[in-house]
Formats: structure tokens, C-alpha cells, sequence
């Protein structure tokens, strides 16, 4: 095979990955929460699209299905928090721990019930296209996740550094007391920073089922892009996306060197490797953390 | 109320879980004042200022400001209004630069000339904010930092500014140099202050009125001048040690007010 194609595909996979674990740093950094469910939130935002295109059900426009999908599963991580998460303030951290874990459950369940355990493919405009970019033929799908994901990061960038809301949720996950300190509405821009991660769990999940077919188990590939996080600081929103790449890129390298059932175990041993030299992750921040 | 209190707190009462940290406090703070409460570790002053600004919620008692009472306001609502915690220990944003933290100081606000105005403001009084605007707060000195904290919290536009030991941990150069800025604010700019200090001398120098805080609640108060020439003030706070006839100091006496 390749060398090329499978740095592509890789590439294309540790964009989702990476995604994914931006969402554990966002909800973390922010809340001190770590949201479990954050795979689950890909699958859900996966489903809520395919419901809204594919043919078998709504049919809807592509185009317009896309953003209503993100905005729904934004309306989805803000209400979450009001509703349940928020209720656990002040209960020892292991409390949210479970409190998400058990909200992934719920979610592959109830996708299941809703619509099907089947594994399920988004229709997009673009399915099956192949473009010849210098003599490597690259799907369509790859190409759109990689430039989707840098559009995605680069928006997010100008976000936080630019937009007032951006620099209060940084301020807030820095010194939340300080941020009551200075009037910002801490409760609400939390709330704001779980439909943050609702949005970007979303375009996750329209990237991945566009490239590739998911089920309601399908979640579950969290726990790799919570791995990716690990090794990207788990406080860094770039170090979490890079972790993601490095996943992403190690994983056909993995499956195509060493014997299947041992290529599955390589991004968690990167993540231990990282853990027992860098324990801090490869991206630390400089931390100042008050209690 | 009196007219012209700004700020008015009544009967107060605040608890961390059973314990009870502040004890019926009541006072009063009046336009283009600065007020000192002064006390010893632990006697409840950061929970009060805590308190009234919103962080903490109060179990019982008023606070009114201009009349409104916003004890059952939250924080960011009473910071809307006009009342503004620098807190104690430099409590800033590490990693946003410095000027990203004097900007977020006005987050409350959207009136862009006026932010702009106090933008430049903040920097007259305080040039090393300007010259080290780039930089990552958490990298400022100590000193700095607290300079920091109070452009921040200038930049909300307040009408009552609440204090929290400006004065800790920095040199008597540097506590000199904050407190002769923080006298210039409340002349030139109107900020009216409510200030909790370890440094009596300073805070006295500086205030119209004091109140001695003691166990939760207060157990002294009056003009800045009267505390200043007291001699349980001059004694427990002001570091005076008179001598007497067998050279015992004069801490050993019971406090008067007990
Ligand atoms: N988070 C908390 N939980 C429980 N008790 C607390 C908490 N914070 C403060 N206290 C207690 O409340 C009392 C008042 O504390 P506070 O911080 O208000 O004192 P202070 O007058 O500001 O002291 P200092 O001059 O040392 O800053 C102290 O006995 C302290 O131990
Ligand atoms: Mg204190």
C-alpha cells in the first residue's frame, strides 16, 4: 500500500480524533469536568445529521442539514449542563466522572432505540469523489475532513483570541474566582463552553460518518481521542489536536506493521510512553492554577 | 439609611458550611469615601468583602447600594452595578496577557468610548501596566501583579471599589507608592473605597473612617483620625510600643473594647 495514502487516512482519522479530544480539553479546562460522553457526542451529532440528510429519513438538503445539526447538538451540551451536570456542584469530581459516563450510555441506547444499531453512512454531495492530487489518489471525504478540521481550528483560534466570549471562557478556565471577580456570568459561559463541545462534537461526527459508516457503539472510539488528549496536556487546545494527528497517523502504521490485535493497543502505549516521560503531556502550559 | 450612603450593610451574616465567619455586621460607606476595616488573620474581612460582592452568598442581613439592595444579587450582576472586588493575593488571569486583563476588566460594560477612555486611564496611573502590556500576567512580579489587580478592577467603571490588602507582600517603597495612587483615584476619579488592610498605618493615613473587625464581627469603628490617635489601635495594629514602668509592653493589657 502507499506510504502516502496511509498518511492521509491516517491524517484524516487523528482530524476526528483530534476534534473529539478538543472537546474533553474545552469542557475540562473550563468546567474542571471531564465529559466522558464526549465520544457519544460525536455519534449523537453523527445520527442527528444522517437523520436530517439521508433519504431514508428526513432527506433534507446537505447544506442545510449541517448547521442545524451543530446548532442542535450546541442547544444539546448547553442544556445538559443547566439541567444535570450543574446539579452535581460541589460533589467530588468522581461524581461527574460517573454522571458522563453513564450519559454515553445512554445516548448509544437511545440512538439505537430512535434510529438503528445498523452502522449507518451520511449522505454527502461529495461521496466517492477521487481526486488525483501528484499521482496519489485521495478520496474526497479525506480531503474535506482535513480542510474542515483547519477551518474548525482556525476559527476557534480567532475565537479565543479575538471574541470578548472567547477571552472570558480562557479567563474563566484560568481563575474562575477571578472571573466572578471581574463580572463575568461564570455559570453561564460554562454552560456556553458545553455547547462549544456539543458544536465541535458535532462537525466530528459529520467528518467521521461522511468518511466512513457508524454505529451507536461507535462512541466509544472516545476513550482513544481521551488518549489523544492525555498526550496533547490535557489542557492544551492544540496539544489536543496534535495528539489526535499522532493517534490518527500511528494507528495504519500500527495495523500495518504488527499483527492485528496488537496495532489496537499502539495509542494507548503512546499515551503511557508520553505519560511516564512527559508527564505533563507533550504540550504543557505554563500553570498558574489557583484552588 | 443616611442619604448619601453608598454603600449600606446591614446585620450581615455569612457561614463556611456550620461555621459562622461573619457575625451581624453592619456598615456604612458614604460617596467619595475611603473606608478601612482593619483586623487581625481570620477575623472575617475577605469573607465580608466576599460577601457583599457577591462570590459568597449572604444567610441573613441587607446590603444596599444607592439605595438597591443586591444582597441576593449574583456577582456579575452587582459588578453591572457599579461595585467592583480587587481581590486579595492577585487573583489575575496567568495566562492572558497583561492588557488582555486590564481589557477584561470592562467586561461588564459596553459603552466602547468610555472603555477607551479608562483604557488610558488606567495606564496614567499605572505606566508599567503599558510597558508590559504583551507579556503574560502570570510573569509579572508580585507587586506588579497587585498593580494589575486594580487596573482590572478600574476598568468596571466602579462606583465602590472593594480592596483586599493591597498592601500584602510587597515592600514599604512599593505599599507607599499603591496607596498614594490609590488616594489619587478616589480624589481625581471619584472611586469611592471600602478597604481591608493588615497595615493600619497606611489604611489610616489614607481613610476618612475605619471599622476594627474582630472574631466575625465589628468591634470598633470611627473617624480615621480618632482610630489613628486611639491606644488599642496604636497598640494592636500600629505597632506602638509604649513603655511602662517595669518595661512590660502594653499588649498585655486587655483590649478595651473586649
Ligand atoms: N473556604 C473556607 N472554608 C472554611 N472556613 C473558611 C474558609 N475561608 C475562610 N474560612 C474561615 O473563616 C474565617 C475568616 O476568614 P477570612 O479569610 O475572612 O479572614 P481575613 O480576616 O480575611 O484574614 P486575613 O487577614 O488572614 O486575610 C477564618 O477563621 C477562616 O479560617
Ligand atoms: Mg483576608
Amino acid at each position: 500500500m502507499d506510504i502516502m495514502q496511509l498518511v492521509v487516512s491516517g491524517l484524516a482519522n487523528g482530524c476526528v480524533y483530534g476534534l473529539i479530544a478538543l472537546g474533553f480539553v474545552l469542557i475540562y479546562k473550563a468546567t474542571e469536568a471531564v465529559n466522558f460522553a464526549q465520544g457519544d457526542f460525536m455519534m449523537l451529532g453523527a445520527f442527528i445529521t444522517i437523520w436530517l440528510v439521508n433519504a431514508e429519513y428526513m432527506g433534507l438538503n446537505f447544506w442545510v442539514a449541517v448547521p442545524i445539526a451543530i446548532v442542535m447538538m450546541g442547544i444539546f451540551g448547553y442544556l445538559l449542563d443547566v439541567l444535570v451536570v450543574r446539579r452535581l456542584f460541589g460533589q467530588p469530581q468522581i461524581a461527574v466522572v460517573i454522571l458522563t459516563i453513564a450519559i454515553g450510555f445512554v445516548l448509544r441506547f437511545a440512538v439505537g432505540a430512535i434510529w438503528t444499531h445498523e452502522p449507518q453512512l451520511l449522505e454527502t454531495p461529495f461521496a466517492g469523489g477521487i481526486a488525483n492530487v501528484g499521482g496519489i489518489v485521495l478520496g474526497y471525504e479525506e480531503i474535506a475532513v482535513i480542510i474542515v478540521t483547519l477551518l474548525l481550528t482556525g476559527f476557534l483560534f480567532l475565537f479565543f483570541r479575538r471574541a470578548k466570549l472567547g477571552k472570558a471562557m480562557q479567563a474563566a478556565s484560568q481563575n474562575q474566582l477571578a472571573a466572578y471577580y471581574v463580572g463575568i456570568p461564570v455559570k453561564r459561559i460554562q454552560s456556553l463552553v458545553w455547547a462549544l463541545g456539543g458544536a465541535v462534537a458535532a462537525v466530528a461526527g459529520i467528518l467521521f460518518a461522511s468518511k466512513g459508516a457508524i454505529d451507536p457503539s461507535t462512541g466509544l472510539l472516545g476513550i482513544k481521542a481521551f488518549a489523544a488528549a492525555v498526550i496533547g496536556g490535557f489542557g492544551s487546545l492544540p496539544g489536543a489536536l496534535i495528539g489526535g494527528l499522532i493517534i490518527g497517523m500511528v494507528e495504519p502504521f500500527a495495523a500495518y506493521a504488527l499483527p492485528a490485535g496488537y496495532s489496537q493497543i499502539a495509542p494507548y502505549a503512546i499515551m503511557l510512553l508520553v505519560l511516564i516521560f512527559r508527564p505533563a503531556g507533550l504540550f504543557a502550559q505554563m500553570q498558574n492554577k489557583k484552588v | 439609611m443616611s442619604a448619601t450612603a453608598v454603600l449600606q450593610v446591614e446585620n450581615l451574616e455569612a457561614y463556611y458550611g456550620p461555621i459562622m465567619a461573619i457575625r451581624g455586621v453592619s456598615l456604612e460607606v458614604r460617596q467619595g469615601q475611603i473606608v478601612t476595616i482593619l483586623g487581625a488573620n481570620g477575623a472575617g474581612k475577605t469573607t465580608l468583602l466576599k460577601t457583599i460582592s457577591g462570590v459568597m452568598s449572604a444567610a441573613k442581613g441587607t446590603i444596599h447600594m444607592n439605595g438597591q439592595p443586591i444582597h441576593r444579587s449574583e456577582a456579575d450582576a452587582i459588578v453591572k452595578q457599579g461595585l467592583v472586588h480587587v481581590p486579595e493575593g492577585r487573583e489575575i488571569f496567568p495566562l492572558l496577557s497583561v492588557a488582555e486583563n486590564v481589557e477584561i476588566g470592562a467586561y461588564s460594560r459596553s459603552d466602547k468610548g468610555g472603555i477607551a477612555r479608562d483604557l488610558e486611564m488606567v495606564y496614567s496611573y499605572f505606566p508599567i501596566l503599558g510597558e508590559r502590556a504583551k507579556q503574560a500576567a502570570g510573569t509579572l512580579s508580585g507587586g506588579q501583579q497587585q498593580m494589575l489587580a486594580i487596573a482590572r478592577g478600574l476598568m468596571a467603571a466602579p462606583k465602590v471599589m472593594l480592596l483586599d490588602e493591597p498592601s500584602l507582600g510587597l515592600s514599604p517603597i512599593l505599599v507607599e507608592e499603591i496607596f498614594v495612587i490609590l488616594k489619587r483615584l478616589n480624589e481625581e476619579q471619584k472611586v469611592t473605597m471600602l478597604l481591608v488592610e493588615q497595615n493600619a498605618r497606611v489604611a489610616l493615613e489614607v481613610a476618612d473612617y475605619g471599622y476594627v473587625m474582630e472574631l466575625g464581627g465589628i468591634v470598633m469603628s470611627d473617624e480615621a483620625v480618632v482610630l489613628q490617635n486611639s491606644k488599642d489601635i496604636q497598640a494592636f495594629y500600629l505597632g506602638v510600643r509604649e513603655q511602662t514602668e517595669r518595661g512590660t509592653r502594653r499588649w498585655k493589657q486587655r483590649k478595651t473594647w473586649r
